[in-house]
């Protein structure tokens, strides 16, 4: 026997009390941990898919939407801006590289992406098998591409026009799949890729005036110095057709946005685990009345008042621990079951597979809610007057 | 073993006992006699150190009780005072053997399996030892309690009105067993009681009486 075992068998001898303690403990703690996880790890996938590209250049329209479809490939393009002002842009002494992409034709609900091999050098993607296309109606696929619809090198595939979960009429010209790209961690990932030609290729059919000037949906532009930020974006957004997105800018204003929902959730949370709190008190506080005479009866088999502190302390701090364990758990398994259901519907994947330091911060305000929501019981326990106590009974 | 010089205790600033002289020996047993409100309770507390006295000099088992303090009281009792109580405070969730071994732990003593068997053996509550003290008998309760007071082998065993909810043969066999277990390690033992049925058991006896400006009805 000692302190644990005597503060178990306790908690034991109570299992509603000291389920209702753990548990509220731990939806609070699960709540935050899934909010790390999915917050945490969607950030670092967006600043991995923005790593190198400093600006987005593309049809006017919403500057967001811009970068969410020109870097994540997430929503639909703003539309198409002439070839010639793209390779004008990469003329500019600005712009140490400049990647003009085709975007408009999904398959299997994979985004298309005429772009070239610059695009996937640049997500540092290597072939895992077959080479990398030469000439126009050539694929590669996304690793992540590959592996859902089990295609391999030799298949020929349909491109539909539009995006998302309703492409629209199926394109006549098909692609022939030539190789596949080994896993990156990034968007490159979840792509098809081809020469932009393809796409100017398979859109002639739609167009009746031959004569009209190739199109490019957005440019993605690395800055040849620093000093460029202060003045090509609004060189760029000066001339008519053109728009320039900061990825940086516009992910913070996007993080903003969702930063709402973020903190609110995180609110209630905090209220989760102050109600855990409150509810260690409470049980621990109500039992004090019935449990006087064993406390006294302790004390009159020489515990010392300090060791009934310990006791109420220990009670708290198991209580505490298991709520905590039990959060951690609960919510690495629910960020693990958000990321399967994600993952069907080709967002961004979130794994429970990974730990964050945060997670230790919340491990630590979880238990000292606890530890001291036991402060004031463990001290009425400590004052028991045994005396008086034993003389009533 | 025990001796006592002077001894006043005051409550509220009413006088609640007062002892001017008693002296035990070692081995010796002792009824605390007198109707309830003469301080028969808060005697045996100032005993097991429980309580400090308003005046007078307490000592007992060689230690003079106003001289220790804080912790190295609660340890000499821990080691050296046994305590029956009227109610029989038993703790609910623990075990009747881990009701045994919480004295042997508070008392820092060694968590001994087969002292327990022992102490429980000889007062016929063996086969109780996985049993909660609830589903128990008041007479069998009475009986584990008796085993936690003498577990530690102490030297002085305290028992505050141990027959009170017992009926006549459970009160005998409970008196009984107490001298007897105070006997096997040659403790001192002072029983508090008004219980008309004890009163002729032990020869050594203090009456006390109610302080003057206390009424006797308690």
């Amino acid at each position: 026997m000692n302190l644990a075992t005597l503060s178990a068998s306790y908690l034991r001898a109570r299992p509603l009390n000291t389920a209702l303690s753990v548990i509220l403990l731990a939806l609070g703690v699960a709540t935050i941990v899934l909010l790390l996880l999915v917050v945490g790890q969607a950030e670092e996938r967006m600043h991995r898919d923005a790593r190198g590209i400093d600006l987005v250049v593309g049809a006017k329209g919403s500057p967001m939407q811009l970068m969410l479809s020109g870097i994540y490939h997430l929503d639909a393009p703003t539309g198409n801006i002439p070839l010639s002002a793209a390779a004008l842009l990469s003329k500019n002494r600005m712009v140490k590289r400049a990647m003009p992409l085709a975007l408009g034709d999904s398959w299997k609900g994979h985004r298309i992406v005429g772009a070239g091999k610059e695009y996937a050098d640049h997500y540092g993607a290597e072939l895992r098998e077959g080479r990398f296309y030469d000439k126009p109606m050539e694929a590669v696929l996304g690793a992540e591409v590959a592996a859902r619809t089990n295609t391999r090198i030799g298949a020929t595939i349909k491109g539909a026009h539009g995006m998302g979960s309703e492409p629209g009429e199926e394109h006549e010209g098909a692609y022939t799949v030539v190789g596949v790209l080994a896993k990156t961690g990034s968007v490159i990932d979840r792509l098809v890729l081809t020469p932009i030609e393809s796409v100017w290729h398979v859109h002639e059919e739609h167009k009746e005036p031959k004569e009209e000037e190739p199109e490019v949906t957005v440019v993605l532009i690395q800055y040849a110095s620093p000093l460029a930020a202060a003045t090509l974006p609004r060189q760029i957004n000066s001339q008519s057709e053109l728009q320039a997105a900061s990825p940086a800018y516009e992910t913070a204003r996007l993080f903003s946005i969702v930063g709402v929902g973020v903190e609110a959730l995180r609110a209630f949370a905090a209220v989760l685990i102050l109600a855990a709190g409150l509810s260690v008190f409470i049980a621990l506080y109500s039992a004090l009345e019935e449990r006087r005479y064993e406390l006294a009866v302790m004390r009159t088999l020489g515990a010392s008042p300090g060791r009934l502190f310990g006791l109420l302390m220990g009670e708290a701090i198991a209580l505490s621990l298991l709520g905590v364990v039990l959060g951690l758990l609960l919510g690495h398994a629910l960020a693990s079951i958000l990321g399967a259901w994600l993952e069907r519907q080709q967002h961004y994947p979130v794994t429970g597979l990974e730990w964050r330091p945060e997670e230790l911060w919340v491990a630590a305000i979880a238990l000292g809610v606890g530890v001291v929501a036991a402060m004031v019981p463990a001290w009425r326990a400590y004052r028991t007057d045994v005396s008086r106590t034993l003389a009533r009974g | 073993m025990i001796a006592v010089r002077g001894l006043s205790h005051r409550y509220a600033q009413q006088e609640v006992l007062r002892l001017p002289e008693w002296k035990v020996a070692q081995g010796e047993r002792w009824l605390v006699l007198g109707p309830s409100g003469c301080g028969k309770t808060t005697l045996l507390h100032i005993l097991a150190g429980l309580v400090r006295p308003s005046e007078g000099q307490v000592e007992v088992a060689g230690e003079s009780l106003l001289k220790l303090e804080g912790a190295r009281l609660d340890r000499w009792r821990a080691t050296s005072v046994g305590i029956v109580l009227q109610a029989l405070h038993l703790v609910r969730h623990l075990s009747v053997r881990d009701n045994l071994r919480l004295a042997q732990y508070l008392a820092k003593a060694p968590q001994d399996d087969l002292r327990i068997d022992d102490t429980l053996g000889a007062l016929g509550v063996a086969a109780k030892s996985a049993r909660r003290p609830s589903e128990l008998s008041q007479g069998e309760q009475q009986r584990v309690a008796i085993a936690r007071a003498v577990v530690n082998r102490p030297k002085l065993v305290l028992a505050d009105e141990p027959t009170a909810n017992l009926d006549d043969a459970a009160a005998a066999t409970v008196v009984e067993l107490l001298a007897e277990q105070a006997g096997r390690h040659g403790a001192t033992l002072v029983v508090a009681t008004h219980d008309a049925r004890v009163k002729g058991k032990f020869r050594e006896r203090l009456e006390l009486a109610v302080p003057a400006g206390l009424s006797a009805s308690s």
